[in-house]
């Protein structure tokens, strides 16, 4: 009967492999990483978007700020009343303000603006992203010649990075008041001391390193955002998916970024001797 | 005048499945082209084919020497400013007003100043039909309004390559009319490049100047507009006839069983309307004639001796009057034993699909 035309592959041309599956985490991180390399390509191209990057700095700003603070305040607390009990114990009690905030400013902050990009920002920007996508809105503005990556992605990430910079001086900022605060009032300890013995242990570099790791941590939050929401896996509870994933993978990722930063920052810049 | 198209070889598969393959069909510049197709048959992927939106397995589609299947990405982006695309359901961007998405593309493209910008985006949004409705929000609009305020978007930049995934979905037969016709006006004031994907068989038969379809992962026939609509084909017989008997199934092509059945139910009945050819929608009073219809006669002329009998005779009528609407004609009634009817000879251009019943 009405021979059903079955498709004959191209004379000389074998059929296109299916790929493996088993391969498929390593063609996505290949993804990820050509999508980093594409926004900071796309970065310094023109036509710039700063409307878009005003809008979306403000965004993620509005949203991050108050949560950063108010996660950062129990947090200085719970750090000054541990070092400062534990260093009681040994009778070094003046070097409570030095100790906290070296926790503070080189590992505290920068987890806890990772943990605001990424559960906050990020979350945003991928839900944004994702249901743009299956809207077919992206497709839209591709054919309309404007590359997505170019006109959504970039000012999103940037904004983002700048975020997590200043979120991270704002962090740093409360978490050495909240620890001071706990310190002399709640441990009367002596202020002159607490502050005294900030420069006996903390350096510049401290801080110089704690701004890069938030400078890193909000790129990565912001390409994996803008990747996961790129490619939701189809209709709204892709969506919801691709979000989820978006929060946990970025978690995983800023930790271990941060433990790498850490190690390297430790075998490169010799501690301050006391 | 518009842009050629030149498909090439095109075929595309989603992992196992071919959606198409071997496709070649050439869009002349400045016409009006439909391609018809049951639902599923791969009719959307092929628009996002045509604009390098997804890349194709094989083949190449040549737009103004740009191929947008296999150039780089830049000349891409740059190639598609020649376009404008009217997606199913408009596409727009949820987040921006009407009016703002109108003015994208001359936002991002052009360095018009605002007030220019207005004026433009509000002649378009005239020409729509949506005065009135520039400050809403896609979502607070109907879905025809959506339809009409993306082709509005899609025509602000003027281009030379218009291409309209069914544009009838979701609108009456009314509105669906006033479309086609505002397609045709577009095509005589801008002398654009026409593809309009659609099942909607009365804009296959008074709109396009050329016509094609798809069916069970090929192209059955893309030519002259004369050529499917005098077809003998039971795939188009039967899909312009809108009839369930014929190859098409329910799913997309019918099985042995389904076919047995339907021979052990007797004889097809009469054909209800008859293979004809009816005149093309003319631009609307005040706007230039089409010069389509000029360059199309020339070139149809030249291609003469490879149509179809019945085709043939068509286009000869329509030449013959020399009018400037397309000439009307109806194929001759056949009686069954095949005397007194336009010889049934097989041409090049429409390859034997599926088997002719006795």
């Amino acid at each position: 009967m009405s021979a059903p035309t079955t498709p004959r592959p191209a004379p000389g041309a074998p059929p296109p492999r299916p790929p493996l599956k088993v391969l498929e985490p390593l063609r996505e991180t290949g993804r990820l990483f050509a999508l980093g390399a594409q926004v900071l390509r796309l970065m310094f191209k023109r036509p710039y978007h700063p409307r878009e990057f005003v809008e979306q700095f403000w965004f993620i700003a509005s949203v991050t700020i108050l949560p950063a603070m108010l996660v950062t305040i129990p947090f200085g607390a719970v750090i000054a009343l541990q070092v400062g009990s534990l260093l009681q114990q040994f009778g070094a009690q003046s070097f409570t303000g030095g100790a906290s905030v070296l926790v503070i400013i080189q590992q505290a902050s920068p987890l806890i603006v990772s943990l605001l990009i990424s559960g906050v920002a990020g979350s945003a920007i991928c839900a944004d992203l994702g249901a743009r996508t299956i809207r077919e809105e992206l497709q839209a503005m591709e054919i309309m010649g404007v590359s997505p990556v170019h006109r959504l992605v970039v000012p999103r990430v940037l904004a983002v990075t700048l975020v997590g910079v200043l979120l991270n001086g704002l962090v740093s900022v409360v978490g050495t008041a909240g620890g001071y605060f706990f310190n002399v009032i709640m441990q009367n300890g002596t202020p002159g001391a607490h502050v005294a013995s900030f420069s006996a242990l903390a350096q510049i570099p401290d801080l110089v390193i704690s701004e890069i790791k938030a400078l890193v941590f909000g790129f990565i939050a912001g390409v994996v955002a803008a990747h996961r929401g790129l490619n939701p896996r189809g209709g709204p509870k892709g969506v919801g998916d691709a979000v989820n994933q978006s929060v946990v993978f970025t978690f995983l990722l800023l930790f271990f970024v941060n433990m790498v930063l850490t190690a390297l920052y430790l075998r490169l810049v010799p501690a301050k001797g006391l | 005048m518009g842009i050629a198209v030149e498909v090439e070889g095109l075929t595309k598969s989603f992992g196992r499945q071919t959606i198409w393959q071997d496709v070649t069909l050439n869009l002349p510049p400045g016409e009006i082209s439909v391609m018809l197709g049951p639902s599923g048959t791969g009719k959307t992927v092929f628009l996002k084919a045509i604009v390098g939106l997804l890349r194709p397995d094989r083949g190449r589609v040549l737009v103004n020497g740009v191929d947008m299947a296999n150039s780089p990405e830049r000349d891409i982006f740059e190639a598609r400013k020649l376009f404008g695309l009217l997606f199913q359901d408009g596409a727009l961007f949820g987040s921006m007003s009407l009016f703002d998405n109108i003015a994208f593309p001359l936002r991002e493209h052009t360095r018009k100043k605002e007030s220019e910008i207005r004026r433009i985006v509000m002649e378009r949004i005239e020409l729509v039909g949506l005065v009135g409705a520039e400050g809403k929000l896609p979502g607070e609009i109907s879905g025809g309004m959506r339809k009409r305020a993306g082709l509005a978007r899609a025509l602000v930049l003027d281009p030379q390559i218009i291409l309209c995934d069914e544009p009838d979905s979701g609108l009456d037969p009314v509105r669906t009319t006033f479309l086609s016709q505002l397609l045709v006006d577009l095509n005589a004031e801008l002398d654009a490049t026409i593809l309009i994907v659609t099942h909607n068989l009365e804009i296959a038969r008074t709109v396009p100047d050329n016509m094609g379809m798809l069916f069970l992962r090929r192209l059955v026939t893309f030519g002259p507009r004369e050529v499917l609509l005098t077809s003998d084909e039971p795939v188009v017989e039967q899909f312009l006839g809108g009839r369930m008997a014929g190859p098409i199934g329910m799913s997309e092509e019918k099985d042995q069983a389904a076919l047995d059945r339907e021979a052990l139910a007797g004889p097809l009945p009469e054909r209800t309307g008859a293979r004809e050819v009816v005149p093309q929608m003319r631009p609307s009073a005040g706007l230039p004639e089409r010069q389509a219809v000029r360059r199309r006669r020339e070139r149809v002329r030249g291609l003469l001796h490879t149509l179809p009998p019945a085709a043939r005779a068509a286009v000869e009528a329509d030449l013959r009057a020399e009018d400037r609407d397309t000439a009307v004609y109806a194929v001759p009634h056949a009686p069954k034993d095949g005397r007194g009817t336009p010889p049934t000879a097989r041409t090049a251009l429409l390859p034997r699909f599926g088997r002719r019943r006795p």
